[in-house]
């Protein structure tokens, strides 16, 4: 196989890999956030459901922050496309994100009781929001975006943000996103946290994980209905550019076609939906570490079952079928994958020992902060 | 043909893309400094083993964290915004420039962030010796952010490792030596970084100051000053030599930056005796200064460190660039015939032999009959030749005010660091209580003296987004004006009610002191919560163990 090609596959992995971080990572800190006002019944148990995740959501966020970097350098067109496309949608995101680290910051550091009620408040939003945008834009995605190229690489498009919110696909990955997040925030709650706190949570998150079941297939069956895309012709070497050198054609259950050549892909949505299940199961009898990791890879399972149904397409444009961004159109070039490579094979095993170091260093059950205790949050 | 691009979406773009980004940097230089002085306060604790500095860092370190959330959280954007807003931009600088976004992620702030939680947290966890491991890596972490986030500015001020390829229409990267021994890119983040140095040694000497000056908790302030005051001194030395370096390398890559900075509108020949405009009344309109006072023989050894460098004016630049404007619509216009016809080899071959001069074309897009290159013909040419070199010239009186406004608050700064260090180190600095006001009062200008930093950098940029290469005009996005409205009214109502609970927590932290704790008080309430309205010193201990 020809090299260029390799990188750009690796690269689609990666990508995958990093979205798949970020979902676990963020998720995580995500649910922990929605879960914040009913896990907690007074400002005592609602600090300590914070401080649970209180060392580590700094350092999970960069999990996002890496995505937007890596996918601006590996793909420089879907970034600077898809971006734009949602504007609205991705400033509202943005939005939430950002008052995230503001109200964990700020939360405690004044006892009123109205400021630290509009702060959870805020927790609530900023919880829900970047978890529905983040799953409904992978719906919007499979459906197809309405975008097009001129000749010099400049992107227009034609669909309205409302519709990119309110279509049914969008909705139902939006809740399947929120749900798996609960989930994964509920399981930490049980980790780290003690009764009453953690009882809660095992409600919320065992819930949570059957919902996320049901919702994953429901999709299912959405989208092997739906219209999927087809790549006629496109050389996987070509050099990137998105204006022209594909032919692409949309067909009822098009994203079922990779899952008919290669009956084994049936194994990811199994995974997924096994995870899920299971998963519930054993937070009901009380084993949250086992349930965490299934968490983690019902994760794996959900993106990739939709990565097994797009392959190559990253985002399809329902535009102009021939301008979809695919794996071989949409890359940065040999030689900064080469150098992107080289830099993730040296950072990212060493970003995951010392993220490791730090969650052994703050292992164990976090109290309830005495109100004095100003190292928490 | 698409839609023509509305120059007023460009503009909201810009004054979006201006107004976060100096929103940003209210907190990076903080972040920057703030670090090594706490990891110098912790280091002297560990080596001395004396409780007094760990108090110190852990006070210091509450100030830096309501900071750091903020510069955090604001970051965000940033990283989005090249996306959402420039589109166009990121597609064609994305494999170069986003590049060491994605490095600075993955080296810098992940170590930053993962930490960062460890050096609040893990004070009872770890020992002290892996615990100042841990503050040193969040400064290095810090600072390393800056370095791989100025390469990429630097790829913006002076582009090089990046080659333009017909077929994928973006500048591709092909030089990762280039890219990170960018000349301007090295000079700026240490000019940058030591700025921050700067800018946490004024807020830790201010907020001393204060401390002296109303009798609160003298052994903490009187260290901590002295610290500061040294430290101050030597950055703002670094600061200004790199400064110094920097107009070197500008004057070279952005000739017409470094004449709008110090508003020379004529090329002077006589070069011995070029004045340096001190004060001046640039007006971009006509073409000349209305009123300057300047210093003769200054200004060629200031900028080129030599005597007899010729320094060109913003007029003879303006002429230099036409030929290159005629040259690039060509590019453009043989650019496009090959990209809708893969086999005119013919428009390929027209196309490298006025490649340099491609972002002129771009340039001369505005001006081009709707939009298109194709319609420039004998009739137009000179006017859209005579427009788009005028283009070339950015907002020249902002670029003289922003740049002078930095320098003489440098200046001032490194007067006061002087004054205060020598005083400190005699320990005769409570004898001088009009020095402690002063020091005190002068908390704002580090940040002043940044914000208008950033201003002379980016608006010397101007009408560039990748200098030579890509105009602003053609990077936006092409959003609608009410998308445009609706994202800055959300960025200013958010923005503003961040600022406004920022500084009144920094208010209420900061005049709440370092406790008086090392005799073991108890029962603070929680974080310092509704303790307003209390005298200060009332306030027991907020730092257990």
């Amino acid at each position: 196989m020809d090299f260029y090609i390799g990188l750009k596959v690796l690269w689609w992995v990666l990508l995958g890999v990093l979205l798949m971080g970020l979902a676990i990572m963020v998720g995580m800190d995500m649910g922990v956030g929605t879960l914040l006002r009913f896990v907690g019944r007074n400002d005592g148990e609602r600090r300590q459901a914070l401080n649970v995740i209180g060392p580590h959501w700094d350092g999970n966020q960069v999990w996002f922050i890496l995505g937007g970097g890596a996918i601006f350098a590996a793909w420089p067109t879907l970034y600077a496309t898809s971006f734009s496309v949602f504007y609205i949608v991705m400033i509202l995101l943005l939005f939430s994100m950002i008052l995230r680290p503001v109200a964990f910051e700020y939360r405690s550091k004044v006892a009123a009781s109205k400021w630290r009620e509009s702060w959870d408040w805020v927790f609530l939003v900023s919880g829900v929001l970047p978890m529905f945008i983040y799953g409904a834009a992978m719906g919007n995605i499979l459906s197809g975006v309405g975008f097009h190229f001129s000749w010099d690489g400049q992107y227009y498009q034609t669909e309205s943000f409302i519709w990119y919110l309110l279509n049914p696909i969008a909705i139902l990955s939006g809740l399947l996103a929120v749900s798996m997040s609960v989930y994964q925030g509920g399981t930490m709650l049980m980790l780290r946290g003690t009764d009453p706190i953690a009882s809660r949570a095992k409600n919320y998150a065992s819930v949570a994980g059957i919902v996320a079941a049901i919702l994953f297939i429901i999709g299912g069956f959405m989208i092997s209905g739906m219209k999927g895309y087809t790549l006629i012709s496109g050389d996987p070497g070509m050099s990137a550019n998105p204006v022209s050198g594909q032919v692409v054609e949309a067909v009822s259950g098009g994203w079922m076609h990779n899952y008919g050549a290669h009956p084994i892909l049936w194994l990811i949505p199994i995974l997924a939906i096994a995870c899920m299940l299971l998963g519930a199961l054993f937070l009901r009898a009380n084993k949250p570490i086992l349930g965490w990791w299934l968490g983690a890879l019902a994760w794996i399972g959900v993106l990739g079952t939709v990565a097994a149904s797009m392959f190559p397409f990253l985002m399809p444009s329902s535009d102009n079928l021939n301008q979809s961004l695919t794996i071989w159109n949409a890359s940065g070039s040999r030689y900064n994958l080469i150098w992107m490579t080289i830099f993730t094979v040296i950072f990212v095993p060493t970003i995951l020992a010392y993220t490791t170091w730090c969650f052994r260093v703050m292992r164990g059950k976090v109290a309830k902060p005495s109100a004095a205790d100003d190292h928490a949050y | 043909m698409d839609m023509l691009i509305n120059p007023t979406v460009v503009e909201l773009s810009r004054l979006q893309f201006a107004l976060t980004a100096l929103y940003h940097f209210l907190f990076v230089p903080l972040t920057l400094g703030l670090t090594f002085i706490l990891a110098t306060m912790e280091s002297v604790y560990v080596i001395t083993g004396k409780p007094i500095y760990k108090e110190m860092t852990q006070f210091w370190g509450k100030l830096f964290g309501i900071n750091f959330a903020l510069g955090v959280a604001t970051g965000l954007t940033m990283e989005f915004e090249f996306g959402t807003n420039w589109s166009m931009y990121s597609h064609f600088v994305g494999d170069i420039f986003g590049t060491p976004l994605a490095i600075e992620g993955l080296m810098a702030f992940f170590m930053e962030s993962t930490f960062v939680g460890i050096m609040f947290f893990g004070w009872d966890r770890i020992s002290a010796k892996a615990h100042l491991v841990v503050t040193y890596l969040v400064a290095l972490g810090s600072n390393l952010s800056a370095l791989w986030i100025l390469i990429a500015n630097g790829f913006m001020q002076d582009p090089r490792g990046g080659t333009f390829d017909p077929n994928t229409m973006r500048l591709e990267f092909s030089s990762f030596v280039q890219l990170i021994f960018n000349e301007d890119a090295q000079a700026k983040f240490v000019h940058t970084s030591v700025a921050g140095f700067v800018t946490g040694s004024m807020f830790v000497m201010g907020i001393s100051a204060f401390y002296l000056l109303t009798n609160k908790r003298k052994d903490i302030a009187l260290r901590s000053f002295r610290i500061a005051a040294v430290f101050g001194v030597i950055s703002t030395i670094g600061v200004v030599t790199l400064g110094d370096a920097l107009g070197f390398i500008d004057a070279k890559a952005q000739p017409m930056k470094v004449a709008a900075m110090e508003a020379i509108w004529n090329t002077d020949y006589h070069t011995m005796s070029a004045p340096w405009n001190l004060v001046a009344f640039p007006d971009k309109a006509a073409g000349k200064n209305l009123f300057e006072i300047g210093i003769p023989y200054v200004l060629t050894p200031l900028l080129t460190h030599s005597e007899d460098t010729v320094i060109p004016g913003i007029h003879q630049l303006v002429d230099d660039a036409k030929p290159k404007v005629v040259n690039g619509i060509k590019a453009m216009i043989a650019l496009k015939a090959y990209n809708l016809d893969h086999s005119d080899t013919q428009a390929l071959a027209t196309f490298k032999q006025y490649q340099d001069d491609m972002g002129y074309g771009f340039l001369a897009m505005q001006y081009a009959p709707n939009q298109d290159l194709k319609q420039v013909n004998a009739s137009n040419l000179s006017s859209v030749v005579d427009k788009t070199a005028k283009e070339t010239v950015p907002n020249v009186w902002v670029e003289f005010w922003a740049f002078r406004i930095m320098v003489a608050f440098g200046f001032i700064m490194l007067a006061i660091f002087a004054f205060a260090a020598y005083y400190s180190l005699k320990d005769e600095i409570e004898k001088h209580p009009l020095l402690l006001k002063l020091a005190m009062w002068s908390i704002p200008l580090p940040w002043f003296a940044c914000e208008f930093g950033w201003i002379t950098a980016e608006n010397g940029r101007q009408p560039w987004t990748v200098y030579n290469m890509l105009p602003t005009f053609v990077s936006a996005s092409s959003h609608s004006v009410g998308y445009m409205i609706f994202s800055l009214i959300g960025f200013v109502l958010l923005y503003s009610s961040f600022i406004a609970a920022e500084m009144y927590l920094m208010f209420k932290y900061a005049r709440l002191g370092p406790q008086t704790s090392h005799h073991g008080h108890d029962a603070a309430p929680a974080g310092g919560g509704g303790m307003v309205g209390q005298p200060a010193f009332a306030k027991p201990s907020l730092d257990k163990k």
